[in-house]
């Protein structure tokens, strides 16, 4: 495979989301909220959740929105890069050209991997500057970054992002409008939303040893999407068998 | 060596063919167009000889390059230009954007892809429109985009399917000015179309599909061979016996009268014609029209799906 033909695919993808200003609001949306407004409710809320001795596992619960985040973010590009090429019919002269399917679905996968990273790290950067601005007084240290932060920001975070783009492919390849795609996409979502509220009612903790077993099951279920995905792009079965 | 050839090719999708052990030749320079029904096939054969689909048995080369054999594909792929019949452009990227990225997919050097896609732009009558977005354009000016991405990497062999279906008349007419075009700059075109007066007036030779390829040759060659003889019709004002004699002792294949038409079956009408008006003038008779009864490709086509039916 020529990474060369897939940064090209990829290329094309980046510009087209920008001139598509709906998808890069499904990126920035979810990480704005959760980098700027969080950090905000933590502010007027710390005193409080500090003499109840709660404000690290609230902020370990905060920063786990940002595996969601991760899986979020590639919604819109997913979905957009295989189910607009499927709406404008322009996959038949892509898949004419001496360029391979591994390469044109690397090239899909990175044009919806790399922005969602790229903001998931962004947001995470205002994230901890804004929680160590805003609880170091109460806390007598800064909280971020740390080792539960970074199993989080590089770990759990880029498999879910790989999960999600891979989830959304296989989707897209099964519906014919966006919004469908996006809508069944977000399913993918809801057992890392299972897990948030679980560390929110302090059911599961988000511990090293819970978090690196969370990042080993994600990493298997990546796998097998991997191959699915795989097995799901072959350029006959697009042509003939995609709706 | 032929640009293609076709010998045996079968596609099946379950328990249906779709594509019955064809075989056929298309020779280098040449127009070759595909005619046949919906569901006929023909797409299915492009698709094939496109390397986008696999065949399910026999064989088909271009330029010599197998298109069974993975490793060839690639190289078969960098031959052809594709126009399919969905024109398939990137709608929020500029003409000029939509050649660019095809031009890098087919590995263009920079330099080149630049040239090559001012000329094309410029040769469509584009360049000036380059940056505007291709959702902005006419169904004819986007085909025309369509067809320019398919020659950004200066194709040998190019397969236009149904290149003017939904097009209006002018459009229509532009699209096939630029076939033979592409023909004087001596590409090889493969041709899938539902307009008959289209094939017959740019393809150089025609194949009737219907699943199986039901016939293949030259329009004309066509027509003498599903119709026989062609009928020549002179309208005289009178006909009288002394032209009738005239006209027997030339010795036509046949002869039959219909009111003040001499109606004439002739071994070769393009050489022959000239002496029977002549004949008939000679015997005092005076010629209102000559006619060739010509069939057409419509009727040769409608027959020949019709007798298979």
């Amino acid at each position: 495979m020529r990474l060369s033909k897939a940064w090209i695919v990829a290329s094309k993808d980046f510009k087209t989301f920008t001139k598509r200003k709906s998808i890069l609001y499904t990126i920035i949306y979810f990480e704005l909220i959760v980098s700027v407004g969080i950090p905000f409710i933590v502010r007027f809320a710390e005193t409080k959740a500090a003499r109840a001795g709660v404000l690290p596992n609230l902020l370990d619960a905060f920063s786990f929105l940002y595996v969601i985040g991760a899986g979020l973010a590639p919604l819109g590009i997913a979905a957009y890069s295989l189910v607009g090429e499927k709406i404008q019919k322009s996959l038949e002269p892509l898949l004419a050209t001496p360029t391979t399917d591994e390469e044109i679905l690397a090239g899909k996968s990175i044009a919806a991997f790399l922005p969602a990273m790229a903001a998931t790290y962004i947001g995470a950067l205002i994230f901890v500057a804004l929680i160590d601005l805003f609880t170091h007084s109460t806390l007598n240290y800064y909280y971020f970054p740390n080792s539960n932060f970074a199993i989080i920001l590089f770990l759990l975070a880029p498999l879910a992002c790989i999960l999600s783009v891979g989830y959304n492919i296989l989707v897209s390849s099964r519906v014919n409008d966006v919004r469908t795609a996006q809508q069944l996409g977000a399913l993918i979502l809801v057992p890392f939303g299972a897990l948030y509220l679980l560390s929110e009612i302090q059911v599961l903790h988000l511990t090293t040893g819970n978090m690196l077993i969370v990042a080993a099951v994600l990493a298997v279920v990546d796998v097998i999407v991997f191959y699915l995905v795989k097995a799901t792009f072959r350029r006959e079965d697009i042509l003939t068998k995609w709706k | 060596m032929n640009m293609i050839e076709v010998k045996n090719l079968t596609k099946q999708f379950g328990e249906v063919t779709a594509v019955d052990s064809l075989t056929f030749h298309v020779a280098r320079g040449e127009i070759f167009g595909l005619l046949g029904p919906n569901g006929a096939g023909k797409t299915t054969t492009i698709r094939m000889l496109c390397c986008l689909i696999s065949k399910t048995s026999g064989e088909a080369q271009i330029g010599g390059y197998s298109i069974g054999n993975g490793a060839d594909s690639l190289v078969i792929r960098k031959l052809i230009g594709l126009v399919p019949d969905n024109i398939g452009l990137y709608e929020e990227l500029s003409a000029y954007e939509n050649l660019d990225y095809y031009g890098k997919l087919y590995e263009c050097p920079e330099a080149q892809r630049k040239e090559r896609i001012e000329y094309y732009l410029d040769m469509m009558e584009l360049w000036e429109k380059r940056d505007q977005s291709v959702s902005d354009y006419s169904k004819g000016m986007k085909q025309k985009v369509a067809i320019s991405r398919a020659l950004i990497h200066d194709p040998e062999l190019l397969f236009f399917d149904e290149p003017t279906a939904n097009l209006d008349p002018e459009a229509s007419k532009v699209v096939r000015e630029i076939i033979l075009k592409l023909k004087t700059d001596g590409k090889t075109v493969f041709l899938n179309t539902h307009n008959l007066d289209e094939a017959q007036r740019i393809c150089d030779r025609i194949g009737i599909l219907k699943t199986k390829l039901l016939a293949v040759n030259t329009p004309e060659e066509l027509e003498k061979t599903v119709w026989g003889n062609i009928r020549t019709v002179i309208q005289v004002e009178q006909i009288n016996d002394q032209i009738l004699a005239a006209v027997r002792k030339l010795n036509p294949k046949d002869l039959s009268v219909e009111e003040n038409n001499i109606i004439l079956i002739l071994a070769d009408p393009q050489k022959e014609n000239a002496d029977f008006v002549q004949a008939i003038v000679s015997a005092g008779g005076r010629i209102q029209n000559v006619t060739q009864l010509n069939p057409g490709l419509e009727e040769t086509y409608l027959k020949v799906i019709r007798e298979t039916k």
